[in-house]
């Protein structure tokens, strides 16, 4: 019941950092639905660690993982991002269209 | 009676992380992220995993706080005066994240999940740190060297003295009105067509 709640949970965290990656046009905001998904994944490690998995140490070390990938995607995001701005001025993603040819 | 609490942390998670993309502030939408993990590490704290719960928390509040600042420099609504919408290709998006959403729903509800739950009397956080210290080592001083290596990228990404000049160097503002004047720093020179030989 508990672990229905928690990923039930997880699977909404998903579905909006999905949508938030995929709409916002801000490279910022579409960070944050990248974070937003992670959050999701870190919920559902959580509730799988300590429901389903009898406490093996393991599942901690999964979501520790997710943290560590969680500081190395928003440190290299923002890298780009302030790359890009250097580079061409742009903080939208429409503005790196060029990018495609 | 933890029943009760996770699903109402949950709900509490859901809702500020679907406020994200809905105020009309970045830094709003940032402390929202942030009261998601709070959140998240809540669950965490009651669903015997005080450790990842806690360093969750922690974690968060300063990468939101750096979020933040990142928010100042790069928002176009700084006050949050007028709504906000930045939004492209968006009832795909709508699709996609319901989809995805549904499907990790109809997931859970369908399938049958196992019930192992934690001994409250284990002792979940020395048992991870003899798992860090112990099998899994070599996973963890991945992590840290993986962490390092992303320090350097960073630095050497965003820094704006490159290999091969300036970053910024032929870099131009984007108009007024499109095809217009810069608005802010105008760019310099004519982008390598002159060359003069005196400054530098």
């Amino acid at each position: 019941m508990t672990l229905s709640i928690v990923l039930l949970g997880a699977a909404a965290l998903i579905g909006i950092g999905l949508y938030g990656a995929l709409s916002q046009q801000s490279f910022v905001m579409l960070m944050m639905g990248l974070e937003l998904m992670l959050n999701g994944a870190l919920l559902a490690i959580i509730g799988f660690w300590s429901l389903a998995l009898g406490g093996m140490p393991e599942g901690q070390l999964l979501a520790i993982l997710v943290m560590a990938v969680m500081a190395i995607e928003m440190a290299i995001g923002f890298a780009l991002i302030v790359a890009v701005y250097r580079k061409r001025q742009a903080d939208m993603t429409e503005s790196i269209g060029t990018l495609k040819q | 009676m933890t029943d009760l609490l996770v699903a109402l942390l949950a709900a509490f998670a859901v809702w500020t992380g679907w406020r994200v993309f809905r105020v009309d502030s970045m830094v709003r939408a940032s402390f929202s992220l942030m009261l998601s993990f709070v959140a998240v590490g809540g669950i965490g704290v009651l669903l015997s995993a005080p450790y990842i719960g806690i360093a969750t928390v922690f974690m968060m509040a300063v990468e939101m706080m750096v979020m933040a600042i990142f928010m100042v420099m790069f928002m176009m609504n700084p006050a949050g005066l007028n709504p906000m919408s930045m939004v492209h290709q968006h009832r795909i998006s709508i699709g996609a994240g319901l989809l995805a959403a549904l499907a990790l729903g109809a997931a859970v509800l369908l399938s049958p999940l196992p019930s192992n739950p934690v001994l409250s009397e284990a002792d979940v956080v020395a048992e991870l740190g003899h798992e860090l210290l112990g099998p899994s080592m070599l996973i963890f001083e991945t992590a840290g060297v993986a962490l390092l290596a992303t320090m350097l990228g960073a630095v050497i990404l965003s820094s704006r003295q490159g290999r091969f000049g300036n970053s910024d160097e032929g870099s131009r503002p984007p108009g007024l009105t499109p095809e217009g004047e810069p608005a802010g720093r105008k760019p310099e020179g004519g982008g390598g067509h002159h060359h003069h030989g005196g400054h530098g």
